[in-house]
């Protein structure tokens, strides 16, 4: 480029008025921003948030106390203790889960044999006292026995990849 | 009715300051706070929607947000800085204030809509202008800090810098508008030719100058080096809090949207329409023209401030010194010769 | 009393408090402004005689550009406090000797001019029926045209020696060429290789 050129163009500021020109065409283009509290976008079915303890149908809980999930969890974020029941089975006294912790990677979801640990689709939980980070068994129960259908609905949508 | 106007006039008549002041309040101050406010909320909305955002949308879809912004301004804590000079710091928001606001007295808002319509109104507007720097760097002093004191020495040089080629892009208007008087300059461009008889055809490269130097003089993107939050935090303004921080935004506001007047009114016909006078009603001057090309210019500083990136500062002042002030120089000379052969005629 | 003599009282009485406390303040800071406000109150004044060019030019010049750049210094000497009014008494009486003969210059000036024209000084501005400004404008590019042209070129001369005495040439510093960096374009710096791919083929 000669430098009469280069001069006319520094002048003329081309290069400035191309830049206005392209801000000026994304002020009327379409806004993607979600207004997060009232619209959400989709969420995926594998989506892994907080965690919940299943039943079977009868209303027995489904967890055996194999303790895969303990000893897969990679943050130490499960403890478990069993007993055996007066029926013979075994069944956990104790099982907890420091939401500190954890880090939702969904692995005492895959090892668990019974379907019984799982992680549902809600993220927006908060503590508001030291130790409510703890997820009691009655807690997961609890979150289990509210969030049913939509655990159901989004395993009964996985299976055919499992 | 009647007797209550003769009453409201020999009142005004024996009181001439105090009804000035009045009009003073009514007029200029009041609308440009509310403008103002506006503008920031213009601000946010435009450069939001330039970065493909959506802006300020929560509070009464988004128009209530400046009357939210000023509340929480308004009712924070003052924190005063230890060790600073107390009653410097709290003189400067006023300083930056004052001169921001006395400007406003020869801008001419349509024919004969003027407080004051003085003969070297030219030379009263850069007056006042010079002397909103005094805020800043009483600020950045005042303050005690360093992040302050360096935006202040930033931006008053930079001021003073742009003032230069700023004054000397005026020398252009005057030459060719042949009067000091802003209503008289308006005039000066009315004619047969509706736009054409702008001054911004003959005098282009000093209307480029005057808005780049007008931007580069309140201290917006892309020449906000005074604020520039990667290097000196917030500049001369770190230190202070709600109102008082209210006060040097309002300033740096009401100085933008000045500006904003004042390059129609040099540069682009004030309240003349662009069509010729021959063409009926659409050809008739009037406020709402005015008010039109300030919305044009008011808008292109958010524009610029969502393109570019911030200059460096001392190409900054490379732009002020080795560019600009040639190019008006030499145009000062053009626009000279150009009245000295009559192709441009001055109403004078 | 006039609402301009009661002006003129107030600006008067504000500049000379002001000029005071420009010599008696301790801190250089506010000393600096106080000048300024002396200025500023000198401009009001001069409004009031209508000699608005004068008094624009005032403020523009001196407190919008000659005080800044006196502030500038001040602040960066970072003098917190002058030490105390030492030798106050020795300079006294030269200061005394050099005001009684400003006063004595001043009064005889202006006695001089009465007795010429024994009368209100004549306004060249106003018997012309042009604005200060105008008239003042007019003045200078027309009758003084050479003066003024003279003092324009001793301006610049002395601009012009005062960046060649300030001027110099560092040859082991290594700066930046703005004008140069603004002017590079992409080609200067960026080659595109066409390399080839590890199987030895050209790249689509």
């Amino acid at each position: 480029m000669n430098p009469v050129f280069r001069y006319l163009k520094s002048l003329l500021l081309i290069e400035l008025l191309k830049g206005m020109a392209l801000t000026g065409k994304y002020l009327v283009a379409p806004k993607y921003t979600v207004r997060y509290p009232e619209e959400t976008i989709p969420k995926s079915n594998r989506f892994r948030g907080l965690h919940a303890l299943r039943r079977y149908p009868n209303g027995e809980e489904r967890c055996i106390a194999c303790k895969l999930c303990e000893a897969v969890c990679p943050a130490l974020a499960i403890t478990i203790d069993s007993e055996q029941r007066a029926d013979g089975s075994r069944r956990t006294t104790r099982y907890e889960i420091d939401l500190f912790k954890c880090i939702f990677c969904g692995f005492c979801e895959e090892s668990c044999p019974v379907d019984s640990i799982v992680e549902t689709h809600v993220h927006e939980y908060h503590f508001e006292n030291r130790g409510e980070n703890i997820l009691s068994k009655q807690k997961l129960l609890a979150l289990g026995d509210r969030f049913e259908a939509e655990i159901a609905a989004a395993r009964q949508q996985d299976a055919a990849y499992r | 009715m009647d007797q209550m106007l003769s009453l409201f006039n020999t009142y005004t008549a024996q009181f001439p300051t105090i009804w000035m002041a009045i009009k003073i309040v009514l007029l200029p101050i009041l609308p440009l706070i509310i403008a103002v406010a506006f503008y920031t909320l213009a601000e946010r909305w435009v450069i939001g929607w330039m970065q493909v955002r959506r802006g300020p949308v929560y509070i009464g879809m988004g128009i209530l947000q400046p009357f939210a912004d000023t509340f929480k301004l308004l009712f924070k804590e003052l924190l005063i800085p230890s060790k600073s000079n107390l009653f410097l710091f709290r003189l400067a928001p006023m300083l930056a204030l004052i001169p921001a606001f006395s400007a406003w007295a020869v801008v001419p808002a349509g024919e004969g809509l003027v407080h004051s319509d003085v003969n070297a109104g030219l030379l009263y507007l850069l007056a006042m202008t010079s002397m909103g720097v005094y805020g800043i760097i009483l600020a950045g002093w005042a303050s005690n800090s360093k992040y302050a004191f360096l935006g202040a020495m930033r931006a008053a040089a930079q001021v003073i810098s742009y003032e230069i080629a700023m004054g000397f892009a005026l020398v252009g208007v005057l030459i060719a508008a042949g009067s000091l008087n802003l209503s008289e300059i308006v005039r000066a461009q009315s004619g047969n030719l509706g736009i054409g008889e702008w001054f911004m055809w003959p005098l282009l490269p000093l209307f480029v100058i005057y808005l780049i130097s007008g931007v580069a003089e309140t201290n917006r993107a892309p020449f906000d080096v005074a604020e520039g939050e990667s290097e000196i935090v917030a500049g001369f303004h770190v230190e202070y809090s709600g109102s008082a921080f209210a006060i040097f935004f309002l300033a740096e506001y009401a100085n933008m949207i000045l500006v904003s007047f004042l390059v129609p009114l040099f540069f682009m016909g004030g309240w003349l329409s662009p069509c010729p006078e021959s063409w009926g009603w659409i050809g008739k001057g009037g406020p709402h023209w005015l008010a039109l090309k300030v919305g044009i210019i008011a808008f292109s500083f958010l524009w610029f401030r969502a393109t570019f990136p911030r200059y460096r500062y001392d190409q900054i002042m490379r732009l002020g010194w080795k560019v600009f002030i040639p190019i008006t120089i030499v145009w000062v000379m053009v626009t000279g010769v150009l009245v000295y052969t009559g192709a441009l005629v001055p109403n004078a | 009393m006039t609402f301009e003599a009661l002006l003129f009282y107030f600006f008067a009485a504000v500049m000379v408090a002001a000029s005071l406390a420009v010599v008696t303040l301790r801190n250089p800071v506010h000393c600096a402004l106080s000048l300024v406000l002396t200025f500023f109150t000198c401009a009001c004044l001069w409004l009031l005689l209508r000699a608005e060019f004068l008094a624009i030019a005032l403020v523009l010049v001196y407190v919008g550009a000659v005080m800044v750049l006196f502030l500038f210094v001040v602040m960066m000497l970072d003098i917190k406090t002058l030490p105390g009014r030492e030798g106050f008494t020795s300079y006294l009486p030269a200061g005394l000797v050099v005001a009684t003969v400003m006063l004595a210059e001043l009064i005889g000036l202006m006695g001089a001019r009465k007795l010429m024209q024994g009368g209100p000084v004549r306004d060249a501005a106003t018997e012309q029926g042009l604005s200060n400004t105008e008239w003042l404008g007019r003045a200078l590019f027309s009758d003084y045209i050479l003066p003024f042209e003279i003092a324009a070129v001793i301006l610049t001369v002395a601009i012009v020696a005062a960046v060649a005495l300030t001027l110099r040439r560092r040859p082991n510093v290594r700066t930046q060429d703005p004008a140069q960096q603004a002017a590079t374009r992409k080609q200067d710096r960026l080659r595109l290789v066409d390399l080839p791919h590890h199987d030895g083929s050209k790249q689509a």
